[in-house]
């Protein structure tokens, strides 16, 4: 009896918890419609899933929690991503210990060269602390499309390519708020108190 | 004419810091030629120089050449509503009394068909051609993948 009755409990919080669940998917895709088409969404309403540089699997849930610093690139570009990788090695070095928690990442709009182990080949000349993201044309295209980042294959002559990419870095708080875009070039003074905001 | 001579002299007789070479054709003078090392050979590499107009016309930088690179290009890194792309250069103007720099995020040369990976302490020959002062070869050393520059200041330049 006890027990039948702990099922029956059971089956009925889990149907409340499965409705919850689908009431919270219609709220956020409402509110994904409603979202501002220039700002990044909230980590936390974001909807795509990539892998690591080490081969393993990383989701927008993954960071809410963790202040986080994305950007977006690729590791055949000469000048633009050394050049901002070298930025945030240095702003990372400033911050020291306080960057910890941050959650810093590359992702890849080159998903077609930069393999995991592309990624890993390059992001091991930078702060340990910066994660390389890739996955399949889709996924990268919906993570570009929910930081409203855009990119574009650009062909060469000689039939190889390059990538225009969004050169700015976003920055989240820990709750998974957009908290404000580094722009590139700017001045490392106004750029190591804005990483500073977001990990308080 | 004899004292730059002179001073050019010592200044190769110098204990060069690295990337701290300085080259001259004409009115031109061009130094910190570097690039930094590349992970493996498929990935395109990058050059940067500094040049100073000290004559009475302006010139341009209008190509470059290497035996490193099958490819050698000139670019310039344009962010435009944050969005960055890298147009080729047709020609890096040069005008008179100003340094034009090539340099992180700006005007670059980008050499593409690598021969070999490019490893922290190589140097090899880059050719510059200009519209008017023709063409100079230079040494590029290469940096480590990190490197904001040349570290000149013990050069005594």
């Amino acid at each position: 009896m006890q027990r039948r009755r702990a099922v029956i409990l059971g089956l009925g919080a889990t149907g409340a918890a499965v409705a919850f669940m689908l009431g919270v998917g219609a709220w956020r895709t409402r509110d994904r419609q409603r979202g501002n088409a220039l700002l990044p969404l909230p980590v936390g309403d974001m909807d795509w899933d990539l892998t690591d540089h080490r081969g393993q699997p990383v989701r927008p849930l993954d960071w809410v929690g963790r202040p986080v610093m994305a950007f977006f690139g690729f590791t055949w570009c000469p000048d633009v991503c050394p050049t901002t990788l070298n930025d945030i090695s240095l702003w990372l070095e400033e911050l020291g210990p306080d960057a910890d928690r941050l959650v810093v990442a590359l992702i890849t709009v080159d998903p077609d060269r930069d393999t995991p182990e592309a990624l890993a080949d390059y992001v091991s000349n930078f702060d340990p602390r910066i994660i390389g993201l890739t996955g399949s044309a889709e996924q990268v295209e919906k993570a570009a499309a929910d930081f409203r980042v855009k990119y574009a294959r650009v062909p060469r002559d000689d039939g190889d390519y390059t990538m225009d990419h969004t050169a700015g870095v976003f920055l989240f708080h820990p709750d998974g708020r957009f908290a404000s875009i580094i722009d590139f070039h700017e001045d490392r003074r106004f750029a190591v108190p804005k990483i500073r905001r977001t990990l308080s | 004419m004899k004292s730059l001579f002179l001073s050019t002299a010592l200044l190769l007789a110098a204990p060069a810091a690295f990337a701290c070479g300085t080259f001259t054709v004409g009115d031109l003078t061009i130094e910190h030629a570097w690039s930094k090392a590349t992970i493996g050979a498929d990935r395109p590499a990058v050059f940067y120089v500094e040049i100073t107009n000290g004559g009475s016309t302006d010139d341009a930088l209008i190509g470059i050449t290497t035996p490193a690179a099958t490819m050698p290009m000139l670019h310039e890194t344009v962010v435009t509503d944050g969005i960055a792309s890298m147009p080729h250069a047709m020609s890096i103007p040069v005008p008179v009394g100003e340094t034009v720099a090539l340099s992180p995020g700006a005007y670059h040369g980008m050499l593409m068909g690598l021969a070999t990976a490019l490893k922290e302490g190589d140097r090899f020959p880059v050719t510059l051609t200009f519209e008017n002062a023709g063409d100079v070869t230079v040494d590029a050393d290469v940096l480590s993948l990190r490197a904001e520059g040349p570290d000149c200041s013990d050069a005594g330049q």
